[in-house]
């Protein structure tokens, strides 16, 4: 299992657009990716789990990856959370 | 044999195309028990695949026509559909509970609807109509009820609808919607305003297109005189493509005033400028010879999307209008948001009189925030152009002050954090509340222009609701009240040494130009499509000479009178 805490910078949080790329981002993996926030857990490959947790600006949130390439996931999901300007 | 409809003609142009109807459809849902697990469940990843297919075809269209950022939406509604836990709850409703899979996933996905329509977020909450959207989708194709939206349409074809939406409208694909028609609206309604700004022919207000048995036959758009000629005959196709090349030809010849400033018969110069909804439509103001922008309307930046605009996007479409307009003059109008506009994702409550409600800069002094942001992202592009800033729906002096207050407030807070602010920043008012027109003395002392706003104007003074057929009859341009309280504006405007302008539809009218020109409009901004008709109408009145027949138009009882008088006195632009 790998894990990553990220702290949210982006202006209006993890919206629609950005939300998209990590969904399709962690789909790539066949390991289990989910997303903590606020003492919740959701699956990372669905994009309703995701918006349904609304993560705003300054949220502090964890990606957890299980499974044969938890690895690569975490690093991909890292490479996602940069490019779009969600947070570190 | 064809069959031949009146309506309104919204926009000018003739177009000759399949129709295409535009429906939305209400969608039925048994829940029936099933035996075939396997063949339900082949049904319904069928269903899935086709709208998604339907989705990546809207996503690029959306994506090629209207740029990535409105594009991404249906990249989510693309992932909806790849949602494991949307996807496998229904197929596990299907496997387990043996119900048909329309019933089962609309149980699921009005369960996702009401899970976010109950989150204490405004942005969540909106989320709903996302699911909705899509699960609509699939619904309907399980049901196999045909199911359209604009961006999915690939071949050339008239559109026939009930009425378009705003975002309809910014949906529809320029190349392939070679006009439309619809049953309800006028004139000023959304989409005519957007047909002219787009310049595809439109007809309006037809009552009964879509009852028509038209789907797949030819259809005639006449924009010019307002018709549809539904299930065109050989003769009318060739008629109306001689029409077709006849407007083209007087277009090339006002093509030619394109670079050419307005002058009047007698030597004076007037300002023609556009009214605009997005930073792409100022191709079509410098093609058209505009010289300047009359109106940016900002709620299209508010509309068709889920989320406020952030400050940032803000600011890039104003700086792109300025730079664009490369130091022209550019009436950016701030939010004006409520009557027929909504914004559903502000959540505001349902109202008896929208019109006469909470909106525009009523809303804009109370969400303060939204205003703010708005107020920076104008203030931080004024730089990049020659920038005014236009409030709408002012009633009073207080709301002027408070909204200029406000304007001066954010300029102190972005020199204080350094940000480079223009110095010569015009902050003017719309006047379509008849209660600014009989104040006009006293707000032209306040205010650096007026730029009058007819289609409101109109129905505030006639107290006659523009999107009620019953009494369209009371929108009356031409009514001598109207021209009064124009009067007042502009005198009132000139006495104190500021300008005043019309924003309104009327100031690209063949009858009113003549009339607005007399009383001694400074600047008229229309449709782009209209200006250069307007410019050769120009060159052939003389300013002096209709001054001259002020005073007895104003004295005229009627609406018709009026119009009667312009027609038989001064020169109209054949259109």
């Amino acid at each position: 299992m790998a894990e990553k805490n990220f702290t949210v910078t982006s202006e209006s949080g993890i919206h629609a657009r950005p939300a998209t790329a990590l969904v399709n981002k962690a789909g790539q993996y066949s390991s289990d990716v989910t997303l903590e926030y606020n003492g919740k857990s959701v699956n990372l490959k669905s994009i309703m789990g995701v918006m349904s947790l609304g993560i705003q600006q300054n949220s502090e949130i964890t990606i957890k990856a299980e499974g044969s390439d938890a690895d690569e996931a975490i690093s991909g999901l890292t490479e996602v959370m940069d490019s779009e300007g969600l947070g570190n | 044999m064809s069959k031949q409809l009146t309506g309104i003609g919204a926009s000018a142009g003739i177009a000759i195309a399949k129709a295409f109807v535009l429906e939305n459809p209400a969608l039925e849902i048994e829940e029936k028990s099933i035996n075939d697990v396997d063949a339900e469940l082949d049904r319904f990843n069928g269903a899935v695949s086709i709208a998604k297919e339907e989705l990546e075809a809207i996503k690029n269209h959306a994506n090629e026509q209207l740029g990535e950022d409105k594009a991404a939406i249906f990249a989510a509604h693309l992932l909806v559909l790849s949602d494991p836990e949307l996807l496998n709850a229904v197929k596990d409703k299907v496997t387990n509970e043996k119900v048909n899979a329309e019933s089962a996933m609309n149980e699921v996905s009005n369960m996702f609807i009401s899970m976010f329509e109950n989150m204490d977020n405004e942005y969540m909450k909106e989320r709903a109509a996302d699911i909705r959207d899509v699960s609509k989708r699939v619904l309907a194709h399980l049901l196999g009820v045909t199911f359209t939206t604009p961006a999915s349409i690939t071949e050339e074809v008239i559109v026939l609808a009930e009425d378009l939406t705003p975002s309809d409208t910014a949906q529809l694909n320029k190349q392939y919607v070679k006009g439309f028609a619809t049953d309800i609206g006028g004139r000023t309604s959304h989409s005519a305003i957007m047909a002219r700004s787009m310049e595809i022919p439109a007809v309006v207000g037809t009552k009964t297109v879509t009852s028509e048995e038209i789907e797949g036959k030819t259809v005639i758009i006449d924009g010019i005189d307002g018709k549809v000629i539904i299930g065109a005959t050989d003769e009318e196709v060739a008629s109306y493509t001689k029409k077709q090349e006849e407007y083209e030809t007087k277009k090339q010849e006002w093509a030619k005033l394109v670079n050419d400033a307005t002058t009047t018969k007698d030597g004076k110069h007037v300002e023609l400028a556009a009214n605009i909804g997005t930073p792409e439509d100022v191709k079509g103001v410098l093609e058209n010879g505009g010289e300047g922008v009359g109106l940016y309307r900002t709620e299209f930046l508010y509309m068709g999307r889920n989320e406020l605009p952030t400050e940032e996007e803000q600011f890039k479409a104003y700086k792109e209008v300025l730079e664009k307009m490369d130091g022209k003059p550019v009436v950016i109008r701030t939010l004006d948001i409520g009557g027929d506009k909504e914004l559903p994702y502000l959540n505001l409550p349902k109202e008896m009189n929208p019109f006469l409600g909470f909106r525009a800069i009523r809303l804009c002094l109370e969400e303060t925030e939204i205003f703010r942001t708005q107020l920076r992202a104008l203030l931080r592009a004024s730089v990049y152009g020659n920038l005014k800033v236009m409030f709408p729906m002012i009633a009073s002096v207080d709301e002027f002050r408070q909204a200029k207050t406000m304007l001066l407030d954010v300029k102190e807070e972005l020199t204080g954090e350094g940000v480079d602010v223009s110095d010569s920043i015009e902050i003017g008012m719309m006047v379509e509340i008849p209660a600014t027109a009989a104040m006009a003395d006293v707000f032209a002392k306040e205010v650096d222009f007026f730029s009058v706003g007819t289609n409101d104007l109109i129905q505030y003074t006639m107290a006659a609701d523009r999107m009620n057929e019953k009494v369209s009859y009371l929108y009356q341009p031409y009514n001598p009240a109207i021209l009064r309280l124009v009067k007042m504006v502009i005198d009132a405007a000139h006495k104190e040494g500021k300008w005043a302008g019309m924003c309104g539809e009327m100031a690209g009218d063949q009858i009113a130009i003549p009339i607005l020109l007399g009383l001694g409009l400074d600047e008229f901004s229309m449709s782009a499509t209209s200006i250069l008709p307007a410019r050769s109408q120009m060159t052939k009145l003389s300013k002096e000479e209709i001054s001259s027949h002020i005073d007895h138009i104003l004295s005229l009882a009627t609406n018709q009178e009026v119009v009667d008088y312009v027609q038989e006195h001064f020169a109209t632009e054949e259109l």
